[in-house]
């Protein structure tokens, strides 16, 4: 039997204006269990919680009900008093007599005898608490960002200046991601190069930071703080530690015709090959699928060639398992697939590009060397047409575009067709936009610029159909502000194509148990107050895994990210909620129901053995809750056909309790 | 001359994120809706095992409500859909046994609807009060 | 009179399975018809006028019969408006309006041959329609 304290506070005027708290305190008294009961002016005063802290000791009291403001308010205050006096802080529970009951009556009898039951109720719930503990676990030190884009290096750079130990996964060759293969930057008209690959060689040279390229997750288990993730490294062929990345292998390879998926596919690369001069690690890598000695054992000459002898055709995928405590997505994103929208003749004609391609045109290390010229003939275009929203804003067709706007077309189409009339000032330059947002710091002062010094025809209106006709691109489309429908001869068409998810993003996602929106991208613990950090605890979102986001948003965004992880990362042990689930493993019979519900996958089964009858032992499978994932909401506890799964602090039993008391 | 006037019981469960914080905000604005209605803190709407709901019922409770985040809102993510289907189901069967369905209701009310939680207050103690006493599901020897 | 305009493009919006709200005018319907220098509104000022109430104008217009009823709009629509089949409404409102038809269905019958293509039965149905 519990003895239990109530007192009730006056809250000055707040509650003892309509609730006669000497009644209040004076029935109480009688309920069962109770045996001391007070009631003073401001009970979360210093002297109110010296008088619970006296009374503690004085009656020996074992569970403690509070009638005062909501739980919200003070319920952390009582639980530290308890605590001060040497009693468990989950012995007590707060009775809302103020927001739920003197505050919104009138009538003191009405008010008075609420209260009462809102009191009983609580001395009901106190009877069945039971002291909790929190669950403590270590924390590893180690961060893991998977996606070398510059979202996950300005991560990696902040967690390891901050003196933690990182590892960055990145599936292609080298990081760099999207970024390196951008011309320039709006709205400063940096070359990304000149901003981004600074980075990536303070990257590759901290000593807290190790670079796995060529690398994807393989698995992950755990938990927050103690993460087990499996890490794939793919054969690349060429011993990285070896190999000096001097270039020979890739002037020398006899197999030239590999699509350069670095440039889009608009120009060829050798079978081994370095995706593009500043790579990090600056290592070459042998594309499996075209390399004539992998495929039929007969050339080697990259072998023959290298000095440094890396070349090993041998090479097997290789698998590292390491411990980390916190997890940073930076997975990005793709431009959307083209081919489905037939009306701009994408696949029909050479000449007309995505803009990321454009990109690649425009880049001094790109495909012709920074010269704007035509991919069909070579030639230079005199007249450019940029159709903006293609597959943004689409929500009739799934299949075709998305239904969100992609945030950084406006921006980027300002940028290309600036500088194009800028490079080549004999073009026309048009743009169809449906709307042209700009929100961002000296963003339309940018767009302003295209229209008003640069000359770039702004035309309000979508872009109907574009049809080949000779080596021009006829482009169809409706000027709404002039009231009509208008045809362009092109010589290039570059398309705004909307940008989506990485395609590794969902099976990650899996991985992590992270949520995930209708579109893929990684959802956040709140819209508002969370925006860096996933629902699942010790996973954080760095850049366009999380939504469409430009370069500036990007950059703030990974070191919030990296500030969220320094912090996980700062404790040395992690203290749990104990609020948390509970199966009684006599009563499981490993249904898996409660599996199924819960979001967080806190819930493993597992077989365990039990003594049976005659000296027997059986195995049954059963489940068994991880209190550091477990966030409590309780969705198991209902689930759970037999009734073994229970939420401590929230048990059944309490809450019918609770019931009966109000009922009564 | 005393009217004996009928007082309903209402249980109402509140998640601790949004309801429950809606019913703060309310008392907060000094929104007044009737007494009867008492509340059970829950962490999430899905916490409230239908066994609650009948157990509210057979003690005698004339009207239950349940008060969780806005669908898409939950602070579990997922919890308030659970809650949803199963209430569906339960709430039907209810029907079934003859407990009225408006002597049942789910509500979603966020931390920032004080206004809202006080009007569904008062409206559901208003229905419940116009049906009478829940004597259907009521088990008489608690009674006696 | 503005209530009876309401109306009737209530009727219309009712009638097609349209709903002109979706549209984020962006003029892909009219920068795609084929029959655009033909009309005198257009696919997109369709969907505006009717969602706004201005009907006279459309029932008055000869555009409605310039439509092709090619569906190039519906398919571009990156929003699913569905523009033709708006114009569609507008026209069969004229139309109803004038009473009675001068081809009925089951006269087609011995009108049609083999190689008469299906967009020409639809003008015919139009043309002795009006």
């Amino acid at each position: 039997m519990q003895r239990i304290g109530v007192f009730v506070c006056w809250c000055g005027s707040n509650i003892a204006a309509t609730v006669d708290v000497q009644k209040v305190a004076e029935v109480l008294k009688n309920e069962p269990g109770v045996v001391h009961s007070a009631n003073y002016q401001y009970m979360c005063s210093q002297a109110g919680q010296q008088l619970i802290k006296e009374a503690i000791k004085e009656h020996n009291l074992t569970g403690i009900v509070v009638c005062s403001c909501s739980p919200r308010m003070h319920e952390a205050t009582f639980r530290k008093t308890a605590a001060a006096a040497g009693l468990n802080p989950y012995m007590v529970e707060i009775a809302n007599i103020r927001e739920q009951c003197s505050w919104i009556h009138k009538d003191i009898e009405e008010a008075t005898e609420k209260a009462v039951v809102l009191g009983r109720t609580a001395i009901a719930k106190v009877n069945l608490n039971a002291p909790l503990l929190p669950g403590e676990s270590p924390v590893t030190k180690r961060a893991l960002v998977i996606g070398g884009g510059i979202a996950g290096i300005q991560t990696a750079l902040d967690i390891a200046d901050a003196g933690f130990e990182v590892d960055i996964v990145e599936k292609k060759p080298t990081i760099g991601g999207k970024m390196a293969q951008i011309d320039k930057t709006f709205p400063t008209l940096d070359c990304a190069a000149c901003i981004l690959t600074p980075k990536m060689v303070d990257v590759a040279q901290h000593e807290k930071i190790r670079i796995f390229s060529y690398s994807e997750v393989e698995q992950v288990k755990g938990f927050v703080g103690n993460f087990d993730v499996k890490i794939k490294k793919k054969a690349r062929f060429v011993k990285e530690d070896v190999c000096t990345g001097c270039g020979l292998c890739t002037e020398k390879c006899p197999q030239k015709k590999v699509p350069n998926d670095f440039n889009l596919g608009m120009d060829t690369k050798r079978a081994i090959y370095i995706p593009f001069a500043q790579a990090v690690p600056k290592v070459a890598t042998i594309d499996a699928d075209y390399c004539t000695m992998l495929k039929t054992g007969k050339c080697g000459v990259c072998s023959k060639v290298c000095t440094a002898k890396a070349i090993d055709y041998t090479q097997k995928d290789e698998f590292i398992e390491e411990k980390y405590g916190a997890i940073v997505v930076a997975t990005g994103f793709n431009p959307i697939s083209m081919d489905k929208f037939d009306e701009y003749a994408y696949s029909q004609s050479k000449d007309v590009i995505t803009s990321l391609e454009f990109e690649r045109l425009m880049n001094a290390a790109g495909p012709t060397a920074g010269k704007l010229l035509r991919p069909s003939d070579n030639k230079h275009p005199h007249t450019l047409v940029f159709v903006q929203c293609v597959g943004s804003r689409c929500s009739s067709c799934a299949e075709k575009g998305k239904e969100y706007c992609s945030k950084i077309c406006c921006m980027y189409t300002a940028k290309h067709a600036m500088l194009t009339r800028d490079k080549y000032p004999d073009t026309d330059v048009y743009v169809f936009y449906i709307d042209v947002r700009t929100p961002g710091k000296n963003f339309d002062e940018f767009y302003r610029r295209a229209v008003e010094d640069y000359g770039v025809h702004y035309i309000k209106g979508m872009v109907g159909k574009v049809s080949p006709e000779g080596d021009k691109l006829v482009v169809q489309g409706s000027d709404l502000i002039a009231n009509k429908q208008i045809k362009i001869d092109a010589d290039l068409v570059v398309l705004a194509a909307a940008i989506e998810p990485d395609k590794s993003a969902r099976p990650l996602a899996t991985m992590l148990t992270a949520s995930m929106d209708t579109n893929d991208f990684f959802t956040e613990a709140h819209p508002k107050l969370r925006p860096v950090e996933s629902p699942t605890a010790g996973v954080f979102l760095s850049g366009a895994c999380q939504g469409p986001k430009d370069i500036p948003e990007t950059v703030s965004q990974a070191g919030a990210a990296a500030a969220k992880v320094i912090g996980l990362l700062a404790k040395d042990k992690l203290t749990g909620n104990p609020c948390v689930a509970h199966s009684d493993e006599m009563m499981c019979n490993g249904c898996s129901s409660c599996e199924r519900v819960c979001p967080y996958g806190a819930i493993t089964y597992m077989d365990k053995e039990f003594r049976g009858p005659n000296r027997t032992t059986l195995i049954r499978r059963v489940a068994s809750v991880n209190e550091a994932i477990c966030q409590g909401c309780g969705a198991c506890t209902v689930a759970c056909p037999s009734g073994a799964m229970d939420l401590k602090g929230f048990a059944t039993k309490q809450i019918m309790a609770e019931v009966d008391a109000i009922c009564k | 001359m005393q009217v004996n006037e009928f007082k309903p019981k209402i249980v109402a469960f509140c998640c601790n994120w949004c309801s429950y914080a809606g019913a703060d905000l309310a008392g907060s604005n000094r929104l007044s809706y009737p007494a009867d209605v008492k509340i059970i803190r829950v962490p999430c709407s899905c916490r409230v095992n239908p066994m609650f709901i009948l157990r509210a019922f057979q003690r005698g409770a004339d009207g239950v409500i349940l008060c969780g985040c806005h669908p898409g809102d939950c602070h579990y993510t997922s919890g308030n859909y659970f809650t949803r289907r199963r209430m569906a189901l339960l709430f039907s069967m209810l029907d079934y046994l003859g407990i009225e369905k408006e002597r049942t209701r789910v509500e979603w009310v966020s931390a920032a609807e004080g206004a809202k939680f006080a009007s569904v207050m008062n409206d559901f103690v208003q229905k419940v009060t116009a049906l009478g006493e829940n004597k259907r599901l009521e088990d008489l020897r608690c009674k006696r | 009179m503005e209530m009876d305009n309401k109306k009737v493009c209530d009727e219309i919006i009712r009638r097609s399975g349209v709903n002109p709200r979706k549209c984020m005018k962006c003029g892909k319907c009219s920068g795609t018809c084929p029959a655009y220098d033909e009309m005198e509104y257009h696919p997109h000022q369709f969907v505006y006028m009717v969602e706004s109430g201005d009907i006279e104008p459309l029932l008055k217009s000869k555009s409605i019969y310039r439509c092709l009823t090619c569906f190039a709009c519906v398919d571009r629509c990156p929003r699913g408006v569905e523009p033709a089949k708006l114009i569609e409404a507008v026209r069969l409102e004229a139309v109803r309006a004038q009473g009675n038809n001068h081809l009925k269905p089951d006269q087609l019958p011995d009108l049609l041959d083999e190689d008469m293509p299906q967009q020409a039965i639809v003008s015919a149905f139009r043309k002795y329609t009006k």
